[in-house]
Formats: C-alpha cells, sequence, structure tokens
C-alpha cells in the first residue's frame, strides 16, 4: 500500500478505497460506475454516502463489503486488501469482519428473529456472546419478536433485525445500503437512532448509503458521490448544511447537462 | 397471447427442456416398447410363414409346436410318402424327421441356447413354403451329405464359435428304445459342419439353433437309422386349393397320422407363439404406462411452480385486460408445445430403445431383425396422443390456477402464492385411504373375483391418495430429516430442512414421482423375498431327496445316466422320471405326463388326500386340483392320448395334496410305454445310504456328468438356489425397468430444486453475503435434494410394503412364507439418498454460480 489517502489517521482506518474502478459493459457502451475512489472509513464512526441515482454509490459499497469485485484498484478491510482474493477467503473475510443492512431483503424467510440474527454466526460456527447479544435486542427493542418469523413482523422491524444480524458478529465495519429506504418516517427514527447509538455506545463503524438529507444528518461524515467520483465531504452535518450541498450537486449535474 | 406464450417457451428454454425430459423419457419407452413389440411380432411371423408348407402330414393330436420331440415313435414309411407324392392333388411330398431333443455345445464345451429358445433339428428337403419360395437358405459352404454332416444357422455357429469345416460337439437324444443296447451310448458325438444355413430371407430365427441334416443322417440320429419318417411336407398341385390337398392326402394317409393345412399350423403357431408375445407386450407396457404416469406428474410439479413463480406477470396480464380463459389458454398451449417437442424426440428415444432391447434380447439368444423395428404410424399416433393427453391433463390444474390469480396480486410486493390449506386435500385423502384400505381388505379376506385383484385396485387408490397428500404424510419425514442434517450439519442443514419444509407441496408432489417407482419396487421385493422363503420352506419340507439330477434346458436324457449314477459308492437309491406331453379326457391343451418308476415313493413321502402313495401298471397318482379338473376320484379311469392318437385308460389309485415334488398326473413307465413313448429321463432323485459322504458323493455324480452341460446335478440347496436365482432374475428384470421411472422421477427432483433455487435467487444471495461459503451453498442444496428423495423413498417403501404383505396374504396358499427384505429395504433408502445427492449436482452447482450481487439487486 504505497500510498496512503490523508484523514484522521490517529482514529484507525476501518475500510479504505484506493483508487476504485469499476466498469460495466464492452468498449462503446461502456459505463465508469466508479471513475478512481480513494477514500479512508475511520473506525468509530458514522459515514453516509450520498449522490444522484446511478452515481455509483452502491457499487462503492460492494466494492468495499466484498461482494464485487472492482476493475482495477484495491479495497482494505480492517488491514486486509481485497485484490486477489478467492471467494472462499472473501466468504469468510464477509462473515468475520463485514455487516450487512440492504434496503430490502434482509432476512431468510425460513428462519426466525433470532435464527436470523445470529446467522452469520452460526455459519461460522462461532458461540454467542449471550450479554452482547442481549444488549444488541434491547438496543434494537426487539426481545418479545425473537421467535417471529421475517412474515410475521413489520418492515421496520424486520429492518431492525437485519440491524442487530449485522452487528451482533461485532464486525469490523456495517455496510447498510439505504436501509431505511422503504420505511414511513417513524420506522426509519427507529433504525436509524439504533444504528447511531451502536456507533456512540459501541464504537460500531457503520457506513451508510442514503437519498434522505434526514437520514445523513444522524452520521458524522457524508461523502458526496457523483458519477463514480467523490466530490465532497461534509462532518458533523446538519440538515440545512445538507439540502445546501445537496442542490450545489444538483445545479452543477444540470450545468453540465446543459453543455 | 400467442406470441406471449412463445416468448415464455423462448425465455424458459433450459426449463421447458428439463420438464420436456419427463416427456421425452415416458414417451420414449412408450414408443420403444411398442416398436419393439411389433418388431418381435414381425419377427416371428416372418419364421412362421416362410416356414410353414402348404400343408403336413403329422402325428394325430400332435401339435408341432409344442411338441418336445423326444421319444415319439410313430412313424411314416417312404411308401407311404411315394404314394402321397403320386396323387394328383400333390406336387410335392417330402418325407421330413424334425426334433428338438438335440443340442450342440459350443467350443468350450457349453450348452448353445442353455433356458433359452429351442434347438430344432431336421432333414433338408427342397419344399417351398406357403409363399412358394424355399424355406432355408444356403449361405456358406454346402448342404449336409454324409450321415455325420450338418449345417448350422449363422447366428448360432457364430455364438458357439464354430466355422465351416469344424467339428461340431452335439448331445444326441437322450430318448432310446426300451431294452435297447444304446445303453452304453456316449454322452456326445462329433458332426462335421459343412454349411450355414439359416431361413430364408434373412429374419433371423428369433433366437433358436437350426441343425440341418442329410435325410440319411436325421435318420440316423433320430430315428435309429429306420429309413422312415416322423412327418411330410406337402405341396399343392396347380389349382389345388390346401384344403383339397388335406382332403386328398387324408385318404392315403396310414394310422394315427392326420394332414393339416398350413394355413391352420400358422394358426396355431402364431397363437402360440401369439401368448408369449402378448405376455411380454403387456409386461414391457405396464412399465412404459408407470413411466408416463410418473412423468406427468413431474409436469405437473413443473407448472405448477412455473404458474407459481409468475404470479405477478399473470396478474399483470389480468388487471391489463386479459380473460381467465386466455389465461388459462396460454398455460395450456405451452403445455401443448412440449409435449409435441418432447413426444417427437421421445419417438427417437423410442427407437433407440427398441434396438438396445432387441440387441439384449439378442444376447439371451433371442435375436430380432433390426429391418423390422421402425416406427409404425401407429406408435407415432399412439405417442403423440398419449404425450400430449397427459401433459394436457397434469398441466390442466396448473392453469386453472393460474387463471385464478387475481389482478390484485399484481400489485402485491410478497409474490409468493400462499399455499391453500391442506385440510380439505388431507380429509378427502383420509377417506380415500380408508376406501382403499377397505377395498384391499376385501381381498385379503377373500371376497368374491380375485383376490389379487382387489388388493391391485386398492392398492392404486392408495398410490395415489398418497400421492395427492403426500405433503401432509411426508411431513414426519421431513421434520425428522431436518432434525438430523441440523444435528449433523449445523445451520447449512437447518436451512436444508427448512427449504424442503416451506412448499409441502412442491416437495410432496416431487417426492410422489420417485414414491410411485418405490412403491413398486418395495412390493415386487417382499413378494420376491416371500417367494423365496416358501421355495426354501418347501424344498427343505418337500424334496427329501439327498441330490436331484436335472436337465436346465428340460431336455430328456438317457437312462444310462441312471445307471451309472446308482453305482457310485454311497448311493442306495435312484429314482428316474420321465415326463411327455399328453391329452387327458377331452384337452385340447396338452398336459405334462409325469412318469416315474417304484422308488418314488420310497424316496419322497407324498401328503395324501386319499388312496395309496404307489401305483403300477395302469395306476395313476394325481394331486387335489388335477382330481377337481376333472372329477375323479380313487378307481376312476382318466384317458390320457399319446400322439398319433394312442389312448391309454388309467386307473386312479390315489390322490395327493398339491405339491411340488411330484406331477398333477403320476403314472409308471409302463403308461409311457403303452403310448409309444421311447424311453428317457427328465430327472431323477437319489438318496444316499446312511453313513455316507454326501459332499464325496456328490463330488462324483457330479463327475460322472461334467463333460454333458444337459444334466446338472444339485443337492438340496443348490436346487432351491437355482430357483432362487431364477425368481431374482426376474425381480432384477423388473427393477431395471422400473430403473426408467425412477430416473424419470430424479428429473423431477432436478427440476424443482433448479426452479426453487431461481426462485430463492435473493435468499441465495442473501446467505452469500451474510457468510455461507460455496461449499456449504452447495451442501444445502443437496441436503434439500436428499430429503426429497427420502421422503419419496420412505413414502414409498412403507406403502409398497404394506401392499406387498397383503398381496402375500392374499396368496397365503400358494405363497405361505412371508418375508420382508429388510437389507434391500434399506439398500433402497441408501439408493434414494445417492440419487438424491445425484440431482442435486445442477441444481447446486447453478445456485453456487449465482452472484452474490444479484441477489441484491432489489428488482
Ligand atoms: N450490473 C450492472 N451492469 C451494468 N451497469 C451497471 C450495473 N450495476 C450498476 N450499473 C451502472 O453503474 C452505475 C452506478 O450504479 P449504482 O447502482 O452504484 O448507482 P447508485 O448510486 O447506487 O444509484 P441509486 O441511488 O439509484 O441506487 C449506474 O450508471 C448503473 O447503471
Ligand atoms: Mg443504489
Amino acid at each position: 500500500m504505497s500510498e496512503r489517502p490523508t484523514g484522521e489517521a490517529a482514529r484507525g482506518v476501518a475500510a479504505s478505497a484506493h483508487d476504485l474502478v469499476k466498469t460495466y459493459g464492452s468498449e462503446e457502451a461502456e459505463v465508469r460506475a466508479l471513475d478512481g475512489v480513494t477514500v479512508d472509513l475511520m473506525k468509530g464512526e458514522f459515514t453516509a454516502i450520498m449522490g444522484p441515482s446511478g452515481s455509483g454509490k452502491s457499487t462503492l459499497m460492494h466494492c468495499l463489503a466484498a461482494l464485487d469485485t472492482p476493475t482495477s484498484g484495491d479495497a482494505v478491510v480492517d488491514g486486509t486488501g481485497l485484490a486477489g482474493l478467492k471467494d472462499k477467503a472473501l466468504t469468510t473475510l464477509r462473515r468475520e469482519k463485514v455487516g450487512f443492512v440492504f434496503q430490502a431483503f434482509n432476512l431468510i424467510p425460513t428462519l426466525t428473529a433470532r435464527e436470523n440474527i445470529l446467522l452469520p454466526l452460526d455459519l461460522a460456527g462461532r458461540k454467542v456472546d449471550q450479554a452482547w447479544f442481549d444488549a444488541v435486542i434491547d438496543a434494537v427493542g426487539l426481545r418479545d419478536r425473537l421467535s417471529h418469523r421475517p412474515s410475521e413482523m413489520s418492515g421496520g422491524q424486520q429492518q431492525r433485525v437485519a440491524c442487530a444480524r449485522a452487528l451482533v458478529s461485532q464486525p469490523s465495519i456495517v455496510f447498510a445500503d439505504e436501509p431505511t429506504g422503504n420505511l414511513d418516517s417513524t420506522s426509519s427514527a427507529e433504525v436509524l437512532g439504533f444504528l447511531r447509538r451502536s456507533v456512540d455506545e459501541f464504537g460500531q463503524t457503520i457506513v451508510m448509503v442514503t437519498h434522505d438529507p434526514v437520514a445523513a444528518s444522524y452520521t458524522d461524515r457524508i461523502l458526496f458521490l457523483a458519477d463514480g467520483r467523490i466530490v465532497d465531504e461534509l462532518r458533523d452535518p446538519d440538515r440545512d448544511a445538507i439540502l445546501a450541498k445537496m442542490a450545489g450537486l444538483q445545479d452543477l449535474a444540470t450545468a453540465k447537462a446543459a453543455g | 397471447m400467442f406470441r406471449l406464450t412463445w416468448r415464455n417457451l423462448l425465455a424458459r428454454k433450459v426449463r421447458l427442456l428439463m420438464s420436456a425430459l419427463a416427456i421425452v423419457l415416458g414417451i420414449g419407452f412408450l414408443a420403444g416398447v411398442l416398436t419393439f413389440s411389433s418388431g418381435l411380432g414381425k419377427t416371428f411371423d416372418g419364421i412362421i410363414e416362410g416356414t410353414n408348407a402348404d400343408a403336413q402330414a403329422q402325428p394325430a393330436g400332435s401339435n408341432s409346436w409344442q411338441q418336445i420331440g423326444a421319444g415319439d415313435t410313430l412313424t411314416i414309411s417312404p411308401d407311404d410318402v411315394a404314394e402321397l407324392a403320386a396323387l394328383p392333388e400333390v406336387a410335392q411330398a417330402d418325407g421330413t424327421i424334425d426334433s428338438q431333443a438335440l443340442y450342440i455345445a459350443d467350443t468350450d464345451g457349453n450348452l448353445v441356447g442353455g433356458g433359452g429358445a429351442p434347438t430344432i433339428s431336421f432333414n433338408r428337403t427342397d419344399t417351398p413354403n406357403l409363399l412358394g419360395d424355399p424355406i432355408m437358405e444356403l449361405t456358406e459352404g454346402r448342404w449336409p451329405e454324409a450321415d455325420d454332416e450338418i449345417a448350422l444357422d449363422p447366428s448360432a455357429a457364430d455364438r458357439a464359435g464354430y466355422e465351416v469345416g469344424d467339428d461340431v460337439t452335439v448331445f444326441p437324444p437322450g430318448a432310446v428304445g426300451f431294452g435297447s443296447a444304446a445303453d452304453e451310448q456316449p454322452p456326445t458325438t462329433t458332426l462335421r459342419l459343412v454349411g450355414l444355413a439359416g431361413f430364408a430371407g434373412g429374419g433371423g430365427t428369433a433366437g433358436s439353433t437350426l441343425v440341418t441334416f442329410s435325410t440319411s443322417g436325421a435318420q440316423a440320429m433320430f430315428l435309429d437309422g429306420q429309413d422312415v419318417f416322423t412327418k411330410v411336407a406337402l405341396t399343392a398341385a396347380e389349382g389345388v386349393s390346401q384344403q383339397e390337398l388335406v382332403d386328398a392326402a387324408d385318404a392315403v394317409l396310414p394310422d394315427g397320422y392326420e394332414a393339416v393345412t398350413g394355413d391352420e399350423l400358422v394358426d396355431q403357431q402364431q397363437n402360440a407363439i401369439g401368448e408369449f408375445l402378448g405376455f411380454i407386450s403387456i409386461f414391457l407396457g405396464v412399465f412404459a404406462v408407470i413411466a408416463v404416469i410418473v412423468g406427468g406428474f413431474i409436469i405437473a410439479n413443473t407448472f405448477s411452480i412455473l404458474v407459481a413463480q409468475r404470479v405477478r406477470e399473470l396478474a399483470l396480464l389480468r388487471a391489463l385486460g386479459a380473460s381467465r380463459k386466455q389465461v388459462r389458454r396460454s398455460v395450456l398451449v405451452e403445455a401443448t408445445m412440449m409435449a409435441v417437442i418432447g413426444s417427437t424426440l421421445g419417438l427417437f428415444v423410442g427407437l433407440g430403445l427398441a434396438r438396445g432391447l432387441a440387441s439384449l434380447f439378442g444376447s439371451f439368444g433371442l435375436e430380432i431383425n433390426s429391418d423390422v423395428l421402425n416406427l409404425s404410424p401407429t406408435t407415432v399416433a399412439a405417442a403423440y396422443a398419449v404425450g400430449i393427453v397427459v401433459t394436457l391433463v397434469s398441466a390442466y390444474l396448473p392453469a386453472r390456477r393460474a387463471s385464478k390469480v387475481a389482478p390484485v396480486a399484481a400489485m402485491r410486493e410478497d409474490t409468493a402464492t400462499t399455499e391453500g390449506s391442506l385440510r380439505r386435500r388431507t380429509l378427502i385423502g383420509a377417506v380415500l385411504l380408508v376406501i382403499g384400505a377397505g377395498i384391499a381388505l376385501a381381498g385379503v379376506v377373500g371376497a368374491p373375483g380375485n383376490d389379487a385383484v382387489w388388493i391391485g385396485v386398492g392398492a392404486v387408490i392408495w398410490v395415489l391418495t398418497v400421492a395427492a397428500i403426500s405433503a401432509v404424510l411426508g411431513r414426519p419425514v421431513l421434520v425428522a430429516c431436518r432434525a438430523l442434517f441440523t444435528r449433523v450439519f449445523g445451520t447449512t442443514g437447518r436451512l436444508a430442512g427448512d427449504n424442503a419444509i416451506r412448499n409441502p407441496r412442491r416437495t410432496g408432489a416431487t417426492a410422489s414421482a420417485l414414491m410411485i417407482g418405490l412403491t413398486l419396487v418395495s412390493a415386487v421385493g417382499v413378494l420376491a423375498a416371500s417367494m423365496s422363503a416358501t421355495l426354501d420352506d418347501v424344498v427343505d419340507d418337500q424334496f427329501t431327496a439327498d441330490f436331484l439330477v436335472q436337465s436346465p434346458v428340460f431336455a430328456a436324457f438317457n437312462p444310462a445316466i441312471a445307471r451309472q449314477m446308482s453305482q457310485v459308492d454311497g448311493v442306495e437309491v435312484v429314482s428316474q422320471q420321465q415326463g411327455y406331453l399328453g391329452l387327458v379326457e377331452d384337452d385340447v391343451e396338452p398336459s405334462f405326463i409325469f412318469g416315474t418308476d417304484a422308488a418314488f415313493s420310497e424316496i419322497y413321502d407324498l401328503p395324501m388326500v386319499d388312496g395309496s402313495p404307489t401305483f403300477t401298471g395302469d395306476q395313476t397318482l394325481i394331486n387335489e386340483s388335477t382330481a377337481d379338473k376333472y372329477d375323479v376320484g380313487v378307481g376312476d379311469t382318466l384317458t390320457i392320448r399319446f400322439p398319433g392318437d394312442n389312448d391309454v385308460d388309467v386307473t386312479v389309485s390315489g390322490i395327493s395334496e398339491d405339491n411340488e415334488v411330484a406331477g398333477a398326473i403320476n403314472v409308471p413307465f409302463s403308461v409311457l410305454r403303452k403310448g409309444e413313448i421311447k424311453r428317457s429321463d427328465i430327472s431323477l432323485s437319489i438318496n444316499l445310504a446312511d453313513g455316507a459322504d454326501k459332499a464325496a458323493v456328490g463330488k462324483e455324480l457330479k463327475a460322472l456328468v461334467a463333460d454333458f452341460p444337459i444334466v446338472a446335478v444339485q443337492d438340496k440347496q443348490e436346487f432351491a438356489d437355482s430357483l432362487k436365482g431364477q425368481i431374482n432374475q426376474l425381480l432384477y428384470m423388473v427393477y431395471g425397468l422400473l430403473a426408467l421411472s425412477i430416473v424419470i422421477a430424479i428429473i423431477g427432483i432436478v427440476n424443482t430444486l433448479s426452479l426453487s433455487v431461481i426462485e430463492r435467487t435473493r435468499e441465495i444471495g442473501l446467505l452469500r453475503a451474510v457468510g455461507l461459503s460455496r461449499r456449504r451453498l452447495r451442501r444445502m442444496v443437496t441436503l434439500e435434494s436428499v430429503t426429497i428423495s427420502v421422503m419419496g423413498a420412505v413414502l414409498g417403501l412403507a406403502l409398497g410394503l404394506v401392499i406387498g404383505v397383503l398381496l402375500q396374504r392374499s396368496l397365503r396358499d400358494d405363497l405361505t412364507a412371508l418375508a420382508i427384505p429388510l437389507t434391500s429395504l434399506v439398500t433402497f433408502l441408501l439408493v434414494a439418498v445417492v440419487f438424491g445427492v445425484l440431482a442435486a449436482i445442477v441444481p447446486a452447482i447453478r445456485a453456487s454460480r449465482m452472484k452474490v450481487l444479484d441477489a441484491i439487486a432489489t428488482e
């Protein structure tokens, strides 16, 4: 790792991207979903990734989370470079180091809430840290729902189960792609509140993709993506600052489109 | 609408092919069986029509096809033949000698055609057949001239490893005249192969071995060298009908001879062979039908899944204004296309299968001319009809379900069709199971009519009902599998178990296809095991002789063998038995008449119903069924007619219980002699002196006939084993034929799993994302597959066990022992596990190749 991106190295890096490029399609119809992204994601920080639709947010997250392989560049998770890792190693890394919350379809329908939460641990054959499990369950407030199946829970409850699952294995980093995209504002607030608390109370590292300025205002740091590049960044954001930045990006995009 | 259907078909090429495969195999089997049976029929028809003359003079009352050929001494002189030839109605009269009593050895000394088709020996004549063509055709060498020369049919020569010019070892007929000095006749003779000659037209011999002699050679071999014939082949003069020919011949024929038209002979022979052919085609046909039914199950299941997966799309169509009928029709049109494609491919598979069956039969010696194995228009029509009907019937319910999809379903987030309650189905199923049980029990307790039919009807109801409610009945199996797999494989096993349980109907329907085959496997297994056990009992109980000497080809052998064996140290008694066909009373079908000596009753202690077990002079000992059949008791008389209208009256001196040791009608040798049947043996029973070394004596007895494979010496155990070997051979054949329906069922598992895997793309992706490795994903799919196959196997084996036991109960008069082949059942269960693993290979690879991201990309 030759070049270290600048940042608050003192706090430690949970995951980083080094000149990540991801292209889709062939020569003529090539889409550069990521166009050289370099970024450090700090330990114990709640980071949001924002940007217009199609700007490459999901792609960046997938590459960082070992779900997808970049065309060039490298992603590092908890000190492990992903480039060149085989499927088996990537699987293990996901299981041990990474937690996920997706926008929808986060749970296995045949398993109960408890089983879904414990799935990564079961797959890894690891013992449950009962105290930690209790802490997580109480934090998401799902104690009375543990034996329910996904079909018996509301969307918000399902997302909270998914969050609990992402946290219970104490991963180095949790990736959440529009975790509140399908939820109403009350449920969103529950989920986001929980994510915030897990950062504050448990020192968890979380990266979240979102379109919602309200959701983004829960975070410590916002990365703005456009056309596959990080174009801006905001620390300890409030809603107004976010809206202002987004409007600026929007103008930029319109201007660009206009020629 | 039509265009959409077509698109659907194209878009689902792979799934379509997989489901069509079920049709392809089912129809393939059906077409193969039809083609093969008709080919077999044509082969025999060709032979029968090509080998009969316009008319034949033969001993009255003999049915030429069934004649066993050894022992009838009735002959006709050359003068009589000349007299026939002189008749104005007769263009040609050829004295013939034919026999099935000679066997040939191959170059290794083994019997040619052992146990299969007969070896037919005859003298060469140039009598034309019904069509005016020559009967025999020389393909190599020349016709035999000297007494020690023969020609063989090319296929037999090939199988036996002989070439023209070689010396051929033959086993001459066992029959020798009473008191003849031929006792010391050597057991084998060598003859020179001078030519190859088969039936003209190249139609094959259907496995028979043809041995052609010169006329004097045949007389020397079969008639002690007398210049006489056994039959006369007659050719009609120009413009003379067969009937006129027969009438004219009858006028001059000596006593005991009659003339029969060629057409009648053809009819007789076709009838006799028709029974055998009918049996073969029904036997094979049953398995084809089973395969087609299993295929139907799979088609129904595949369409159910496809419809379930397309609920959204169908709902959208409905919302856009498609009528229910249109939706239903679109599914049925899809099914029809699949049926047409599947049936077409099936026809080709069938042709291949028929050729395969033909070469299989060929390797058993029953050769079938491959020119006649063609797809006939009837076969083609039947294949398409069955294929389309079965597919449409199978697809109808799913199609109806598709048409019931509410337009609003298009808007629903959760597209998984809720599986309706199984309660109603279960209730109806339970009632049907009880009805089936009632019918089957009626069979066991002896309701009027054929008991086995009652049980069969009950069994069919059961199988279909269990198939319909397997989702409920099989649940315990699924739960048990899940528990076991969870224990052994942890989360992977748990997930697999859950997956099998989550769509009970899908799992049930898939498992049912396998169940059907295994039900039959286990029922047949129970019957076969019971048969073997019964045999053991019977042999233990009734076969009190220390050794049995028999011919594996049911050939008669020289009584000199009995004499030689009686001289072996340690042998106390040798009882000889002879057999011949005779017409009892007014029968048209001949019965087997069993001739024995006095020693017979020393060895066997027959359980008697009435009278005495010993019989001499003109007495006969019959069994109970025979007494009932002819309504006779001790002291009554039976008339037995031997060839040449030789009637012998015998008095019933004893009636025994039905048993396996003695024949239905037993007479002393003197009765056979009166019937002018030459002396020969078909079996010997040997008892040893007290204290004799059984092993040593057995060795010596076997050594005596070591060079004479027509005769086998067996002790009790070997005898039972050889009979059980025959049962097992049949059993394996049945298993082999059922294997196809099991293969189709496995395709069903592959299909279901593949579709499920596609359906669960997102779930699989999620599992992969949270850390399920490819290997464990594959294991998960495999375990689900194993669960399905184990469920099918358990249901099938259990049901088959019940049916098998009931059948045994209903047949308990003959099948006295009940045996449950536990080892086999466990083996089948293990085989089912292996099949489950195999079925999962493709779907598992497909699942593990899925991109993790595809799963996460929400639609
Ligand atoms: N599998 C794919 N094949 C081709 N192009 C793709 C693929 N996945 C993403 N893209 C393209 O890459 C670009 C970035 O996609 P990405 O999903 O990362 O956007 P996003 O920022 O997450 O958008 P959204 O906010 O709509 O989710 C888009 O232009 C998209 O069309
Ligand atoms: Mg996205």
